[in-house]
């Protein structure tokens, strides 16, 4: 459980977040969406604990997250910021295991060997055959799949994903996507997520509950068939979208129309 | 951890055997055998067990005029390379150095003030490195300001804001120099970089220094690996971003403003040995930071045996052999990051 109160932030004169306030249960999928500028990163590094807000406060777990000492809250909560890995020189399977700091003592050495955990993670993200490829070496999206693993070692019970598929084709898009899906499914705690994203069709399709963001004060928040109208959508960012149902899962898509398009049918 | 032991012995194996051939040649050469011979004998309570009387006349010029010498260049090899090897680990920068930095230069105006202004009669050897120190911290500081945000984009204007720190800092220094009687040719020789005609006192300054230093950067390698992802990142895998900033930081300027305080600026040490070990042993910082000890501490040797030997009748001042190798390494290394990033 993750959740912000009254949440308020300036950087400079400018007012980044006013009053936003939100609460994720465990196990939700959450999609914080928007338009630019409006505040969602912001919001996701205070709720990391990373940035601390000029009032509000942030519960992790039912305790303050500034209550927490560093490794402590990087065994409660990960994150995965939009830019992926970039650890020059180091092989996947070294980053990968950089993932435990958070359960190693003073020496480098932990109460139970992780190498099972590892094993499973690279089985379960095929990063086998990467394993002693050097990070500078891999795509985009094989570098997003090992940013994924490394979270996946620290055995969170929180995920931050910051507009994780920003850097990536539509294939690889979904594939992350569904990996985080199936992970949440297969661990045995409940895994709370908490995604900024900029692909409103993406949430629709992942998230069970979205909050709207638009210059830093929260405009709504639901599920996204509640979320996602024309209406709303026009009024925050500017243009009006088609709403239709996805013929198979049934979930609010976009369509987007340009403002030229001729509108007969 | 096989590969610390490779490493970590070949280095050390690389560093007796340089010790003992340094420490044969020279204007009277020594022969091996006595070398190894006179310091094991010297190896305090089994060492004449080990190793019979050596000849007195080899034994002086080994252990008084030559090993004073090459422990020092050995130390001060060390620090340096341990030093940049902790700047480029926390500013993610492959670039930064002590010198390129601009904080040897900041430690060497602090430690010329200490001589020049008598602080040294006054307050006991360490007022100069404690001098230098202040001063390096300061210029770091000022870097770090002029330089902005540090992020990977400003690698070059964090480099670039060290060269002019250096150029003011070196106008410094001139003009202390300048306005001084009496121990210029000292001073001059000082900063142009040497560990000739130095006494016990300044290894015994130096020593300590770099096993406290080494051990800080050893136990926080962990964190520093961390550090190759970006400072977000360690922050989310539970590294202490600031303090480990602060305190690698503070660590390696207190090791070049001993390693200043003792040999004066003696560039491009820790640009090119742990770039090599990098190359070599990979980016792990648990054992790039020993095995770069190690090798800095050869690669000073081995420069200062060059700059002993190189000239029949003269010595060429230990900083000029270092600048003379690194400034086109620093030069390869620039080349490269501009080809890699396609500009």
């Amino acid at each position: 459980m993750i959740a912000g109160k009254d949440l308020s932030l300036r950087l400079g004169e400018k007012p980044v977040l006013r009053q936003v306030s939100l609460t994720v249960e465990a196990g939700c999928f959450y999609g914080i969406i928007g338009p630019n500028g409006g505040g969602k990163s912001t919001l996701l590094r205070l709720l990391s604990g990373v940035l601390a807000p000029d009032s509000g406060s942030v519960q992790i777990e039912g305790r303050e997250a500034t209550d927490y000492p560093r490794k402590e809250l990087a065994r409660k909560l990960a994150a995965l910021p939009q830019e992926g890995v970039d650890a020059p020189g180091f092989t996947v399977r070294e980053v990968l295991l950089m993932g435990r700091y958070p359960y190693q003592g003073w020496f480098g050495t932990e109460e139970n060997d992780p190498t099972p955990l590892l094993e499973q993670v690279m089985e379960r993200l095929a990063l086998h055959e990467l394993a002693d490829r050097e990070i500078d070496a891999l795509s985009g999206g094989e570098r997003q799949r090992v940013a994924l693993g490394k979270t996946m070692l620290q055995e969170p019970r929180i995920l931050l994903l910051d507009e994780p598929t920003t850097f990536l084709d539509i294939g690889h898009q979904v594939e992350l996507m569904d990996y985080i899906r199936e992970w949440q499914s297969a661990s045995a705690q409940p895994l709370t997520v908490v995604a900024v994203l900029h692909d409103l069709n993406l949430a629709a399709q992942y998230c069970d509950r979205l909050l709207l963001l638009n210059q830093g004060i929260a405009e709504g928040e639901g599920t996204p068939q509640e979320l996602l109208e024309a209406d709303r959508i026009e009024r925050v960012y500017g243009t009006r979208p088609l709403v239709l149902p996805h013929p198979v899962s049934g979930v609010p898509q976009l369509l987007l129309s340009s403002r030229h398009a001729s509108s007969t049918p | 951890m096989r590969k610390a032991w490779i490493y970590g012995g070949g280095f050390g194996l690389l560093l007796v055997v340089s010790m003992i051939i340094c420490l044969s040649i020279g204007s009277a050469r020594v022969p091996l055998g006595e070398v190894w011979g006179i310091l094991l004998h010297r190896i305090p309570g089994i060492g004449p067990h080990l190793a019979g009387e050596p000849d007195p006349a080899y034994a002086v010029i080994v252990t008084d005029v030559r090993l004073p010498r090459v422990i020092l260049a050995m130390l001060v090899g060390a620090s340096l390379a341990v030093a940049g090897a902790g700047f480029q680990a926390v500013l993610r920068n492959p670039l930064a150095d002590p010198y390129t930095l601009g904080v040897a230069s900041g430690a060497s105006a602090g430690a010329a003030f200490a001589i020049l202004s008598g602080m040294r009669l006054a307050f006991g050897m360490w007022s100069i490195p404690a001098s230098a120190f202040v001063m390096g911290l300061l210029t770091l500081l000022l870097v770090y300001t002029l330089a902005g945000r540090s992020t990977r984009k400003s690698m070059e204007t964090l480099i670039l804001a060290g060269v002019i720190v250096q150029a003011f800092f070196g106008a410094f220094v001139s003009l202390m120099v300048s306005m001084s009687r009496g121990v210029i040719n000292e001073i001059v020789f000082w900063l142009m970089g040497s560990v000739a005609l130095r006494g016990w006192e300044y290894s015994r300054l130096l020593a300590p220094l770099l096993l406290v230093v080494l051990v800080v950067l050893v136990g926080y390698s962990r964190q520093l690996n961390l550090f190759a992802m970006g400072e977000r990142h360690a922050a989310h895998m539970g590294a202490n971003v600031h303090r480990t900033k602060l305190i690698v930081l503070g660590a390696s300027t207190l090791l070049t403003a001993g390693a200043v305080s003792v040999a004066g600026t003696i560039g491009f040490v820790g640009l090119v040995v742990p770039h090599l070990i990098r190359l070599l042993a990979g980016p792990d910082n648990r054992l790039l930071i020993p095995v770069t000890a190690l090798a800095g501490a050869s690669y000073v040797l081995w420069a200062d045996t060059a700059a002993r030997l190189a000239l029949a009748n003269q010595e060429i001042p230990l900083g000029v052999v270092t600048a003379l190798l690194g400034t086109p390494f620093f030069a390869y290394l620039l080349l490269k990051r501009k080809r890699a990033s396609g500009g």
